[in-house]
């Protein structure tokens, strides 16, 4: 995983509730076996017309003024739906690198942190100015500093968003869980020598 | 949070017991997984990382693997083969057989006499088992709830952890209470239960939560409909969902493949007695249902939450005073290509769907059986019934469903996910309208541009039969 400190980019908004991640990626996509390419699929039931490849004109992503947006704006809940990781790996590959709601469905926001792409929440207002902002000025650009966990608008309105202390240190030195856990070998062999009841599938 | 004076909810005990470090302040809870279920899906970048890293498979022994999701469910040819359509679906099982085998995984490859649903075949065989903590790739490892197991669906980089270490970094998730008291109604099943709380808390209303199905009708239900009701915790955001073990639980299990035998099954009954909430255990939320008051339910939009009594009208946006909430409901109908106050009792379909990891167990085929039998499937209207395992398809078998439904006219398939996700063939063309008993009816989630109403198995025969959206209570009581 990148090392992920600052944002400045540009915004685009999808200013729908509940957007699932069958929208983000429908699960047709889902028999490869790497992560590599799925950006084209990225919302691809919305992007595209129903030949699957003509580019749908009334979709925001698919406006030029928008191409280049680096952070997505959405409607409450996002992410709902499946465990697929591919929906980050999706997000990622077109160009996001955070995506702003007041709420994210458990795992979703999980996958997204393990990957470095940034969820951010914020309150119903903010949400609806930042909708705003991005219809208004397509050239609207924010930053965002993950070490001070603070989303600075066009107007230099800074505002703090939560992040637990674990994915940030994650984030910061781009560093994945997995080190941690290795790393605890030992307690786990303890535990497993205290807690001895196992149901062994090879049995 | 949620003790008092030392009384703790099922969630906790098993939380407790599985947290090989606790949460601090610079770090998530370290928790053991005691069973981990792979699949080809969501599986294949996450042994890339092993081999990368040079690591193995920590537990071999605590993991098992099931092709479901990308497998056709066609007939077998004259070989006995189900062949496999698809080259990038041939491709993603052979890479997932490689994996298996490579890194000492047992694993029920497509046809085989274990294959199926990896949440059917975890409690048919015996693996699910009260008090574990059960992971697997899926959002829908809910289920495994059903037997007081704290079972939750991970992502890749997730798997990737537990196959190397056999833990997970977790954040302690709140608890949720969700009561059904008094009795189901004739007609009435453990769907309409689900659906009901889902359309009450909505898709995002157990964020964050576990959620405990409680009340004397969750104690009712058999296993097969407890599996049914925590199957779809998901749908209303809650990551896990559980029942407390009772003695149907130990009913269900005693004597599978995997259980314990002789004196171990008495100590570990012993063990599942203590895991029940505490008399006065506290609960982050509650809520109450009444299943005196439930009917037959339906959705009509394009998420779970969007729910009703098959026998209310599809909403009216303009009556909907959130605006958000507005948009979101009229670009529901619209997609759905519904009016504001229509019925949808009488709504005809294109296909019924009767499987998936909600509802394709051997109770549900045979609910539906029941139902469909000296019945015919209505005109130009296609019935799938697609058994969630080899094992519950034999069974069918064994007692002649399978005759029942091809005679009425519907398809037997072979054991998967099929056209719950539609990633293998078996899907909705542009447009049509089916009742599914699956899990999710989001937009273009049983085929691109199809449109899906979720409901009960019962719901789902009555409709096949009538070629529309029917509420099985009626053609139940002309029966008698």
């Amino acid at each position: 995983m990148d090392k992920l400190s600052h944002i400045e980019g540009s915004i685009v908004a999808i200013p729908v509730n509940d957007i699932d991640t069958d929208q983000i990626i429908p699960a047709r996509f889902l028999k490869v076996t790497d992560k590599a390419g799925l950006g084209k699929a990225a919302f691809c039931d919305w992007r595209y017309l129903d030949d699957g490849e003509t580019p749908n004109p009334d979709f925001i992503l698919n406006d030029p003024a928008y191409a280049g947006a680096s952070v997505l704006i959405a409607g409450d809940n996002f992410g709902c739906g499946s465990s697929r990781e591919h929906a980050p790996w999706a997000l990622l590959g077109a160009g996001f690198q955070a995506v702003v709601s007041t709420d994210f469905a458990d795992i979703f926001r999980n996958n997204a942190l393990k990957n470095g792409l940034l969820p951010i929440i914020v309150d119903a207002e903010t949400q609806r100015q930042l909708f705003s902002l991005a219809e208004e000025d397509p050239s609207t650009t924010i930053r965002v500093d993950v070490e001070s966990q603070t989303l600075t608008l066009p107007d230099g309105r800074g505002l703090h968003f939560p992040l637990d202390g674990f994915s940030k240190y994650c984030l910061l030195n781009g560093v994945d869980q997995l080190g941690y856990l290795l790393a605890l070998d030992d307690e786990v062999r303890a535990y497993e020598a205290s807690h001895p009841q196992r149901v062994a599938t090879t049995a | 949070m949620t003790e008092n004076g030392g009384a703790r909810t099922l969630f906790e005990k098993v939380w407790n017991a599985h947290t090989v470090r606790d949460q601090s302040d610079d770090a998530p809870a370290v928790l053991y997984v005691d069973l981990h279920l792979v699949h080809e899906v969501t599986s294949p970048q996450a042994f890339t990382m092993l081999r990368e890293r040079g690591l193995k498979v920590r537990r071999p022994d605590l993991t098992i693997g099931t092709m479901d999701h990308s497998t056709p469910t066609t007939p077998r040819n004259d070989l006995g083969i189900i062949p496999i359509a698809d080259a990038m679906a041939a491709k993603q099982l052979e890479v997932f057989t490689r994996n298996c085998d490579d890194f000492g995984i047992p694993m029920h490859a497509l046809g085989d006499e274990h294959q199926g649903i990896v949440h059917v075949i975890g409690p048919e065989k015996g693996l699910t088992q009260p008090g574990m903590t059960i992971v697997c790739g899926d959002s829908h490892t809910s289920t495994h709830g059903a037997f007081g197991a704290l079972a939750f669906g991970i992502g890749t980089s997730e798997l990737g952890h537990v196959l190397a270490t056999q833990t997970l970094l977790q954040n302690k998730p709140r608890t949720m209470a969700v009561n059904v008291e008094g009795k189901l109604g004739v007609g009435v099943t453990a769907k309409d239960i689900i659906l009901a709380i889902i359309a009450r808390i909505g898709i995002g209303g157990g964020t964050g939560h576990v959620i405990e199905y409680r009340g004397d009708a969750i104690r009712g239900l058999s296993m097969e409909g407890r599996m049914t009701v925590c199957n779809m915790s998901i749908e209303g955001g809650a990551r896990a969902g559980m029942v407390a073990p009772d003695e149907t639980t130990f009913e269900y299990i005693a004597g599978r493949e995997h259980a314990p035998s002789g004196a171990d099954w008495e100590a570990a009954v012993n063990r599942w007695r203590e895991l029940p909430s505490d008399e006065g255990a506290v609960f982050d939320q509650e809520i109450t249902l009444r299943a005196d008051e439930l009917g037959p339910m339906i959705t009509f939009g394009t998420n779970p939450g969007m729910g009703m009594p098959i026998t209310a009208p599809v909403p009216t946006p303009a009556d909907e005073a959130d605006a958000s909430r507005r948009i979101a409901l009229d670009k529901a109908l619209t997609y759905m290509d519904l009016a504001p106050g229509q019925p949808l009792l009488g709504k005809a379909i294109d296909v019924v769907f009767l499987g998936s990891c909600t509802n394709s167990r051997i109770s549900d085929l045979r609910l539906a059986a029941d139902f469909v039998k000296g019945r015919k499937v209505a005109e130009g209207l296609r019935m799938m019934v697609v058994p969630g395992s080899q094992q519950v398809k034999r069974q069918a078998e064994s007692e002649g469903l399978d005759e029942i439904f091809r005679q009425a006219g519907a398809e037997w398939r072979e054991a998967g996910c099929s056209m719950c996700i539609a990633m293998n063939g078996d899907q909705l063309a542009p447009g049509q309208y089916a009742v599914s008993t699956s899990n999710r009816n989001f937009e273009g989630r049983q085929g691109k541009g199809g449109r899906t109403f979720l409901a009960s198995p019962l719901t789902a025969a009555a409709s096949a039969i009538a070629g529309a959206v029917a509420d099985p209570r009626a053609l139940m009581s002309s029966a008698l």
